[in-house]
C-alpha cells in the first residue's frame, strides 16, 4: 500500500461502516481506490467493524474479485463458460496467453495487462466474450483480440 | 421534422460496437445538418442483428442491422431517417419473424423504451400493477399471486406465492425483500437484459413484494460482472425515489420501501439463495443448512422473500392484467411465459420469450436457425452449468418444468447452449467438475472434494487408464454428490456429467453402454 494511504482506507471504512453487512461494500470501495485490497487495510477494517483479522482475510480470499496484489493497468477477463467454449474460447484463451506471455492470474512484465478467467459475462448470444476493465467485447477472434488490446494501450497513452 | 433514432446501450450491443455507431450517427447528422433525437434503448434481443439501429416512422419503428460505423454515411445517404431501403434494411422491427412470433410479457418493454426514462415506463403501462396492488391487503396480494401459478424463474421453480405466504405468516418487526441478480449460469442473460433494458419493472415487482409482506427494505444482489446493469439500476432507483415510488411513503400509501443495489464479488455460489444472504451480510458466501427457510429466517435472521430477477419482474403483469390472464399462458403446472435465451453455437442467438410448451427443436431451428458454424447441432445444455446435456434424439421435448425433469434434465433459468459436432463431451463433463471445484463454497465434502476427484477420474477415463473401473468410480462419485451435497451446486453438477456419459458414451470410450446406463 502506498505510504500515507491508511487515511484513505479509514475514510472509506468510515463512509460505509453504518451499512448493514458493510464488509463487501467496503472491500469494493478499497479495491476501486487502490486496484487491490492491501494487506495493511485488513486490520483497519477489522477493528472498525469489530471483526477479527481472520474474518476479514477470509472474506477477501473467498471472492474471486478481490485481489491482494496490485493488478496490471488493464484487466483482461476471458469467459471460460460453456457457451463461449462452444464458440472457440479455448483457442482464444490459448492465443491470449501466448500473445501476452502470461497465464491466468498473472500480470505481464510491463504491468500493462493482467489476465483472468471469468465464468460468464452474460453475453452468451455473442460468444466468445471477454471483458477489458469494465467494457465487454463479443464475437471474439484472435485478430479482434489483437486489435482491441492495441486500442486499449493506444487510448491510455 | 426531427427524426428519432434508437441505438441500444445494452451491454451485448455495446460489445459489438454500438457506442461507436451511436457516436457515428450523431456526427453524420451534424455533418449533414439533420436534426436528430438519439435515444438509447435496451436490446430487442436479436443479437445476430446487433448493433440494431431503429428509426421512428409513421408506419412504426424500422430496423437496420447489424450496423457498423462505416455503414453510417451510406445509411444517411439512402435516407434511412425516412425508413428507406438499404442493404441493412430489415423492415419494421416488430414484423421481424423472430420477434413477431414471441409472446413478450416480462420483456415487453425491453428494447422498446429508454430504460432511463420513468415517463417512458409509465407511458408503456408501467406501475399499473403497483397501483392495483396498493388497493389490496397483503393476504389478497398473495392469494392473487398463488392463483397466477407463477413459479420461481431462477431455476428451482418453487411457487412464488407460497414463498411469499411463508414470509407473510412469520411474525417479525423487520422483513426483507431480496432480488437474486447473481445470474451466473452460462447461456443466460435475461436478467441482465431486464436490468439494463427495463429496470423499473424489477423495482415495481420488488415494491409489490414489500407491500405484500410489510417489508420496508429491499436489496438487489447484483453480480459484479454486470457493471452496465449497475449503472442503469442505480439511475432508475434514484428516479423512482424522486417520483415517490420508493421511500417513506410509496405513492402516498403511507407504506415505506427502500431499495439498494449491492454488488457481488465474483462467486457463482452466491446465486444459491442462502450463500447470497451470507454475502449480503458481509460474510464468505457459504451456504446455510435448510431448514430454516429464508422466508422464516433470512437476511440478518429476519423473514425474507428472495426471488430471481425474472420472477420479480413478472409480478407487475399479474397485478396489472390479473392472475387469470397470466395463468392463461403455458402448459400443465408451468404457467405464464419464460424468456428463453439462445446461446453458444447458434446462428440467431438471443432472447425468445414464449409461453411454456414449445419444443426445443422449435427454439433451436425455427428461432435459432441451426448452428452458427453450419455443422449439425450435436448436444444442447439447458439450464446452465448444472443442467443436463441433451442429444438430438431429445430435441422434440416440450419445454416445461415437468417434461424436462421427466428426462432427468432441468429448465433452470431458461438458458440454452448449443454445441456442434466438434464438441468432445468427455471434455465438457470434465469442465463441469472443474467448474464445481473452482466455485464450491467448501462447506460440504461431496462438493468440495468430490469435484476435484471428479476431474481426476475423468482425466483417467480420457487417457484410457483403467477405464472401466474409473467409469464405475465416476458413477459412484456422482451418486455421492447427488445424495450427499448440501446444495444444488454439488448436488446437480452430476447432471451434465451423467447425461454426457449416457447420451455420448463413445466420447468416454464406453463400449458396453448397458453397464453404465444411468437411470
Amino acid at each position: 500500500m502506498p505510504s500515507g494511504s491508511s487515511g484513505d482506507v479509514a475514510s472509506i471504512v468510515q463512509a460505509l461502516k453504518h451499512k448493514p453487512g458493510a464488509l463487501l461494500p467496503i472491500l469494493h470501495g478499497i479495491q476501486e481506490k487502490f486496484g487491490y485490497v492491501p494487506s495493511e487495510a485488513v486490520p483497519i477494517i477489522a477493528s472498525e467493524l469489530n471483526l477479527t483479522r481472520a474474518e476479514v482475510h477470509g472474506v477477501v480470499s473467498f471472492y474471486h474479485d478481490f485481489r491482494s496484489k496490485p493488478p496490471g493497468r488493464h484487466v483482461v477477463r476471458i469467459c471460460q463458460a460453456e457457451s463461449c467454449q462452444a464458440m472457440g474460447s479455448v483457442e482464444l484463451t490459448t492465443f491470449a496467453k501466448e500473445r501476452l506471455g502470461v497465464g491466468f492470474h498473472e500480470t505481464t512484465k510491463d504491468e500493462a495487462f493482467s489476465l483472468e478467467p471469468v465464468y460468464c459475462l452474460g453475453n452468451c448470444a455473442c460468444s466468445p466474450a471477454m471483458m477489458v476493465d469494465e467494457e465487454v467485447f463479443g464475437r471474439m477472434t484472435p485478430q479482434r483480440f489483437q486489435k482491441i488490446l492495441q486500442e486499449v494501450v493506444g487510448q491510455a497513452e | 421534422m426531427k427524426a428519432t433514432v434508437y441505438v441500444p446501450q445494452d451491454s451485448g450491443a455495446l460489445s459489438l460496437g454500438a457506442e461507436a455507431v451511436a457516436t457515428g450517427v450523431q456526427a453524420e447528422a451534424r455533418k449533414r445538418g439533420h436534426e436528430l433525437q438519439l435515444l438509447r434503448n435496451g436490446s430487442r434481443g436479436m443479437y445476430w442483428l446487433e448493433p440494431l439501429v431503429e428509426v421512428v416512422t409513421d408506419a412504426g419503428r424500422v430496423a437496420y442491422g447489424p450496423v457498423s460505423p462505416p455503414d453510417v454515411p451510406s445509411l444517411f445517404g439512402a435516407g434511412f431517417l425516412q425508413g428507406a431501403s438499404h442493404p441493412l434494411h430489415l423492415g419494421l422491427t416488430e414484423e421481424i419473424p423472430y420477434f413477431q412470433k414471441q409472446e413478450r410479457m416480462t420483456s415487453a418493454r425491453v428494447g422498446v423504451t429508454d430504460p432511463s426514462s420513468l415517463e417512458d415506463y409509465c407511458l408503456y403501462e408501467g406501475f399499473r400493477g403497483l397501483r392495483n396492488a396498493l388497493t389490496l391487503s397483503g393476504e389478497q396480494i398473495i392469494k392473487e399471486l398463488i392463483e397466477s401459478g407463477l413459479r420461481g424463474r431462477g431455476g428451482a421453480a418453487f411457487p412464488t406465492g407460497i414463498k411469499w405466504k411463508t414470509a407473510f405468516d412469520t411474525p417479525s418487526e423487520q422483513k426483507y425483500v431480496v432480488c437474486n441478480a447473481d445470474e451466473g449460469d452460462s447461456g443466460t442473460f435475461s436478467d441482465r437484459m431486464i436490468m439494463e433494458g427495463d429496470p423499473f419493472i424489477l423495482i415495481e415487482g420488488m415494491i409489490i413484494a414489500g407491500i405484500a409482506i410489510s417489508a420496508t427494505q429491499g436489496y438487489i444482489y447484483l453480480r459484479s460482472e454486470y457493471p452496465h446493469a449497475l449503472r442503469v439500476l442505480n439511475l432508475a432507483i434514484e428516479k423512482a425515489y424522486e417520483a415517490g415510488y420508493l421511500g417513506k411513503d410509496v405513492l402516498g400509501s403511507g407504506k415505506k420501501f427502500d431499495l439498494e443495489v449491492r454488488r457481488g464479488a465474483g462467486a457463482y455460489i452466491c446465486g444459491e439463495e442462502t450463500a447470497l444472504l451470507e454475502s449480503l451480510e458481509g460474510k464468505r458466501g457459504m451456504i446455510r443448512y435448510r431448514p430454516p427457510l429464508p422466508a422464516v429466517v433470512g437476511l440478518f435472521g429476519k423473514p425474507t422473500i428472495i426471488n430471481n430477477v425474472i420472477t420479480l419482474a413478472s409480478v407487475p403483469i399479474v397485478f396489472d392484467k390479473g392472475a387469470a390472464f397470466y395463468k392463461n399462458y403455458g402448459v400443465g403446472r408451468s404457467r405464464g411465459t419464460l424468456p428463453f435465451q439462445l446461446a453458444g453455437n447458434i446462428k440467431r442467438g438471443g432472447l425468445v420469450e414464449k409461453a411454456f410448451g414449445l419444443t426445443l427443436r422449435e427454439l433451436l431451428y425455427d428461432f435459432g436457425g441451426g448452428s452458427f458454424s453450419g455443422r449439425p447441432i450435436r448436444a444442447v445444455q439447458i439450464g446452465g452449468p448444472l443442467g443436463a446435456y441433451l442429444p438430438e434424439s431429445q430435441f422434440d421435448i416440450q419445454l416445461d418444468y415437468e417434461a424436462l425433469s421427466g428426462i432427468q434434465a432441468m429448465l433452470g433459468h431458461g438458458g440454452i447452449v448449443a454445441f456442434d459436432d466438434t464438441v468432445d463431451m468427455a471434455k465438457m463433463a470434465r469442465f463441469a467438475m472443474e467448474f464445481c471445484a473452482v466455485e464450491s463454497c467448501g462447506k460440504c465434502t461431496p462438493c468440495r472434494i468430490g469435484s476435484t476427484r471428479g476431474v481426476e477420474v475423468i482425466d483417467k477415463i480420457i487417457q484410457n487408464r483403467n477405464r472401466n473401473a474409473n467409469l464405475h468410480l465416476l458413477k459412484d462419485l456422482c451418486d455421492i454428490m447427488v445424495n450427499g451435497s448440501l446444495c444444488g451446486l454439488g448436488g446437480l453438477i452430476p447432471n451434465p456429467v451423467l447425461s454426457a456419459m449416457k447420451h455420448f458414451p463413445g466420447d468416454f470410450g464406453i463400449k458396453d453402454v448397458e453397464q453404465f446406463s444411468v437411470a
